[in-house]
């Protein structure tokens, strides 16, 4: 058998034994189907709330938090990472308490930003960018300081201005370690709306979940929870599309882009 | 070839000096404390002569040509290229560094294209003298690769084509050979005596190699231990072009022999040293 064939198959194996597995033990009675109810039912609450729509809005709603919030939080630690690692004097004043906030646990603020931006999006999209700032801008930050000196002296020796030398030299230097900061804002993008909708929603899958969870209805739960993992697996295939099309000097013999992973 | 690549050569006439340098020295300073690279170093080079450069390890080589280049100022004494003194980055000068330092996302026309873009001048109406560039140094069909796609030998030519791209009349090469095998090392070497016959920039190139510099240099300076100091000028008057058969040549070997004997374990080198 070729290898692609077995690639492709293996994985499907294991899936196929796993449902086995589920429906056995849903099947057996060990467990009571409304804790555990069997892939088919879960499958049934799967296609009903697609067919009849109710979960629509809330994915929509999710979707909105996570992709408005990453934007948002992207976009203003790029910047910020940009400023802090042109600058000393700003670097001095601000990295510190930077790097203290990183450690601390951001969805601890989520009670607290529901009071000041209210129970709709705005508040989840608020929790959303700041969970996603910091991990890109500790990996723009690590990806700018990376680039390699000489290729900065190549330009100074022809009288470069600081400007051009930060788009021809560092930001293409950095720009594998930019994707991978996006990689991890992105999932803890779709988590950080999940968690705001928790608190307190009007809607999402995250409030979903939870008015399900209050009414028993195991498969909705389910049909939710599979939802958002579909969310989180086709956001981050998009990322890395992205990624293999824009750093394409990479993972081809060229350097691999400095991956570091920040908290949320 | 055309003209543009060609600068005239006056005949006839001494040259007036490309590069002089009067009693250089540079003093690193550093948290474990001064580290004195250079050791008051005078030098000249005249239009269109290429002079090689032979030091041991770390007696100040590339802080020579960081220099010349204007990326870092001397300590003490006085770098003037055409007769004006060297204070910051000099455009008009081309170097090529000891790696091939090309930008990956570049392509190859592009990255030779570099100089150009670093000093804000429009690239379009290179472009031409680029592809000629590539095409005397065997790249042409390269020319909208990455730099990736080519070898470390081809990369290291790409550095050098950049190195020429605006027609710089003086060329520093900082031990442009070092990353590459021995065999390819000689090659590149008979194919940058042919560049250099053609376009005659002055170059001032360092080297570790004693071979490299006798097969390459009109005038070969050795320079001794930390902190460098000049401590031997030697003309090399064998006919050019130097082919692969020259190092069997008797001249060859006494030159080389002579030269040998500075870096040898108790040679003249090591007396300098305090
Ligand atoms: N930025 C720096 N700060 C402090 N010391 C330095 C710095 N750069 C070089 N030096 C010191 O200056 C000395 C000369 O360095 P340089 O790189 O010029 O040597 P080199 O002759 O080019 O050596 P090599 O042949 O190994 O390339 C070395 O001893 C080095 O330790
Ligand atoms: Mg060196």
């Amino acid at each position: 058998m070729n290898e692609r064939l077995l690639n492709w198959l293996s994985p499907v194996l294991t899936f196929a034994v796993f449902l086995g597995l589920w429906h056995w033990v849903a099947a057996a009675g060990m467990v009571p189907a409304y804790l555990i109810p069997a892939p088919a039912a879960v499958g049934r609450a799967i296609f009903t709330v697609y067919r009849e729509g109710t979960i629509w809005p809330h994915l929509f709603a999710t979707g909105t938090e996570m992709l408005l919030g990453f934007a948002v939080g992207s976009a203003v630690a790029m910047v910020a990472a940009a400023i802090v690692a042109e600058f000393r004097a700003v670097e001095r004043c601000v990295y510190p308490y930077i790097v203290a906030l990183q450690s601390m646990p951001k969805v601890a603020l989520a009670p607290l930003l529901i009071v000041w931006f209210g129970f709709g999006l705005a508040s989840k999209i608020v929790l959303v960018a700041l969970i996603c700032f910091f991990p890109v801008f500790v990996n723009v930050l690590t990806g700018l300081r990376a680039t390699r000196p000489d290729l900065i002296d190549l330009y100074r020796a022809f009288g470069s201005s600081r400007w051009r030398i930060f788009w021809d030299v560092r930001l293409p230097s950095a720009a594998g370690a930019v994707f991978a900061g996006l990689q991890v804002a992105l999932v803890m993008a779709l988590l950080g709306a999940v968690v705001g909708e928790f608190v307190a929603a009007q809607e999402g899958l995250g409030s979903l979940i939870q008015a399900s969870s209050l009414n028993f209805e195991v498969p909705v739960m389910f049909a939710c929870i599979l939802t958002l993992a579909a969310m989180g697996a086709i956001a981050n295939t998009i990322v890395r599309f992205v990624q293999r099309r824009v750093v394409f000097w990479e993972g081809a013999g060229g350097r691999g882009g400095t991956v570091v992973k920040g908290e949320g | 070839m055309s003209a543009a690549i060609l600068p005239m050569r006056r005949d006839g006439a001494q040259p007036p000096p490309q590069l002089s340098i009067r009693g250089l020295g540079v003093v690193y300073r550093g948290r474990k404390g001064d580290v004195r690279a250079l050791g008051g170093v005078d030098l000249t080079i005249r239009e269109g002569e290429f002079v090689a450069v032979l030091g041991p390890s770390g007696c100040g080589k590339s802080t020579l040509l960081r220099i010349v280049s204007g990326l870092i100022a001397p300590s003490e004494g006085e770098v003037m290229l055409d007769g004006v003194p060297v204070r910051g980055p000099q455009p008009s000068v081309g170097i090529v560094f000891q790696q091939p330092t090309l930008l990956p996302w570049k392509t190859v026309i592009d990255n030779v294209l570099v100089p150009i873009r670093a000093q804000g001048k429009p690239t379009g109406p290179m472009r031409d003298r680029a592809l000629e560039l590539l095409r005397l140094a065997g790249l042409e069909a390269f020319s909208e690769s990455y730099p990736h796609e080519l070898s470390g030998g081809m990369q290291q030519r790409v550095g050098i084509v950049r190195g020429l791209i605006h027609d710089p009349k003086l060329l520093l090469m900082d031990e442009p050979f070092s990353a590459l095998d021995a065999m390819t090392r000689e090659r590149m070497a008979g194919e940058l005596q042919a560049i250099w016959m053609e376009t005659r920039k002055a170059v001032l190139f360092i080297t570790h190699s004693i071979q490299e510099a006798v097969m390459l240099a009109d005038r070969i300076v050795v320079l001794s231990d930390r902190p460098g100091r000049v401590v031997e000028v030697l003309e090399v008057d064998l006919p050019r072009p130097r082919l692969a058969d020259v190092v069997a040549s008797p001249r060859f070997a006494e030159i080389t022999a002579h030269l040998r004997a500075f870096f040898q374990v108790d040679g003249p080198l090591r007396g300098a040293r305090r």
